[in-house]
């Protein structure tokens, strides 16, 4: 590899084996979205589970705030480079979602306010592994951050979490996202460094 | 075995020609092997590597237009910044680093397209709104267009100079200091003031730092843009 003339490390942190490759550690918390924030009034906000499913499964807003609720602490990763460490999370396990729901394919779109979408395979979602959130850092979670509620999916890139989530669209088979389709990657493992198409 | 070289692969770029833009900025005009050009918009990634092995990643938005060929980055320091620095203090014609790209199919305009369109830049959010300012210019494309540029104070403006020259209304806000004889706005982008300059029921695109596109956002969704028609770019870190 090429060494850079004059270029030398400035942060004294030791990541260890938490930073993936490529990744540098950020301290705060830059936003990436493509388009105006939405906003969602909570009487109209539901959350739905539909597609190939074996029955669909919707709820209000007040009756999310009554699952059984997980506070994950988990370090994220976004493709432009920044990683945060131990940033702690409110909201419900995608498995308590789907709990007494059959999946009758095994490729999930995430579905946003804005029309934003995202693309996982199921197993991404599952093994609690997953959370849609609506709690971030003891407070609830601001509009640029992906409030009222965002998926969180903290072993993938970013992206995957997809901010103002308002449900899961259940497919046989794989169907490219919003920046899927744009040129980034199908599955976005950061470990792997999975950025764009190709990678 | 091919020899094509794709968009995510890393390759070795040198750097040919180097002019600072502001105190604080740098235009660094790159040989990248195998470039096959870019749309206006697009960023590449860079990747530094230190005499010890330490890298670092970074992305930075693409300056030059689609016709200029050799891909020109600029870059804005920030402070406490860990990559930037090198760019605008260190960095002279002939040093090495690797880049990849360009990437991006969103934040991207073609002078194909026809819509107007109104491109609104806070800082140094200006660099790939450049890119398809020199594009519109480049193709001769004669769809209305304007630029409203927030910045500091004067040595702030990326481009000045060029900006006078590149076709279309240019408006400017100081949000720190103006020159002494300046009769524009001074005062950071409000609702009134998108009511008064912007192209609305166009096409428009924002970057910036993200408090910096996510008011002007909300501003225009306010003033009653169709959130699709707002195409946003935001950055943060060093």
């Amino acid at each position: 590899m090429p060494v850079t003339r004059g270029f030398n490390r400035r942060r004294e942190t030791t990541p260890g084996d938490r930073l993936p490759p490529g990744q540098y550690l950020e301290r705060g918390f830059p936003v990436l979205s493509a388009g105006p924030t939405p906003e969602t009034p909570l009487d109209e906000w539901t959350f739905r589970i539909t597609g190939a499913v074996d029955a669909e499964r919707e709820w209000t807003w007040e009756e999310f705030q009554a699952l059984e609720k997980e506070t994950p602490t988990v370090d994220i990763h976004c493709v432009t480079t920044w990683s945060k460490f131990d940033t702690t999370w409110e909201g419900v396990s995608v498995d308590t979602l789907l709990d007494g729901v059959e999946p009758l394919g095994g490729y999930v779109t995430a579905f946003s306010d804005g029309g934003y979408t995202t693309n996982l395979p199921l197993e991404d979602l599952t093994g609690g592994r997953a959370w849609v959130v609506y709690g971030f850092d003891g407070e609830a979670l601001e509009p640029e951050h992906g409030g009222p509620a965002r998926l969180l999916v903290p072993h993938l890139y970013f992206w995957k979490s997809a901010k103002w989530v308002r449900g899961l669209y259940f497919m046989e088979s794989d169907d490219p996202g919003f920046w899927e389709t744009l040129g980034y990657h199908d599955r976005g493992d950061p470990w792997l460094e999975q950025r764009y198409q190709g990678d | 075995m091919s020899s094509v070289i794709r968009a995510t692969d890393w390759r070795e770029a040198t750097v040919a020609a180097i002019a600072p833009e502001t105190p604080r900025a740098a235009t660094l005009t790159l040989d990248v092997p195998g470039w096959d050009g870019h749309r206006a918009g697009q960023h590449v990634d860079v990747r530094l590597t230190a005499e010890d092995g330490y890298r670092a990643q970074r992305s930075y938005s693409i300056a030059s237009a689609p016709e200029d060929g050799r891909p020109m980055i600029t870059v804005e320091e920030l402070f406490d910044g860990e990559v930037s620095p090198w760019f605008v203090q260190v960095a002279a014609e002939g040093d090495m680093f690797e880049v990849r790209g360009p990437f991006g199919g969103w934040f991207v305009w073609d002078a194909s397209e026809t819509q107007p369109i109104m491109l609104i830049a806070g800082g140094s959010g200006l660099v790939p709104l450049m890119s398809m300012l020199r594009h519109r210019r480049n193709a001769g494309s004669q769809v209305p267009a304007k630029l409203l540029v927030s910045a500091r104070e004067a040595d702030d403006v990326l481009y000045a100079r060029e900006l006078e020259t590149i076709g279309v209304d240019v408006v400017l806000t100081y949000t720190r200091r103006a020159p002494r004889d300046w009769t524009g706005y001074t005062r950071r982008v409000d609702r009134a003031m998108l009511q008064e300059t912007a192209i609305l029921g166009g096409r428009t695109y924002i970057c910036g730092p993200t408090t910096f596109v996510e008011t002007v956002a909300d501003h225009l969704v306010a003033l009653g843009e169709p959130p699709a028609n707002i195409r946003t770019e935001r950055f943060g870190g060093g």
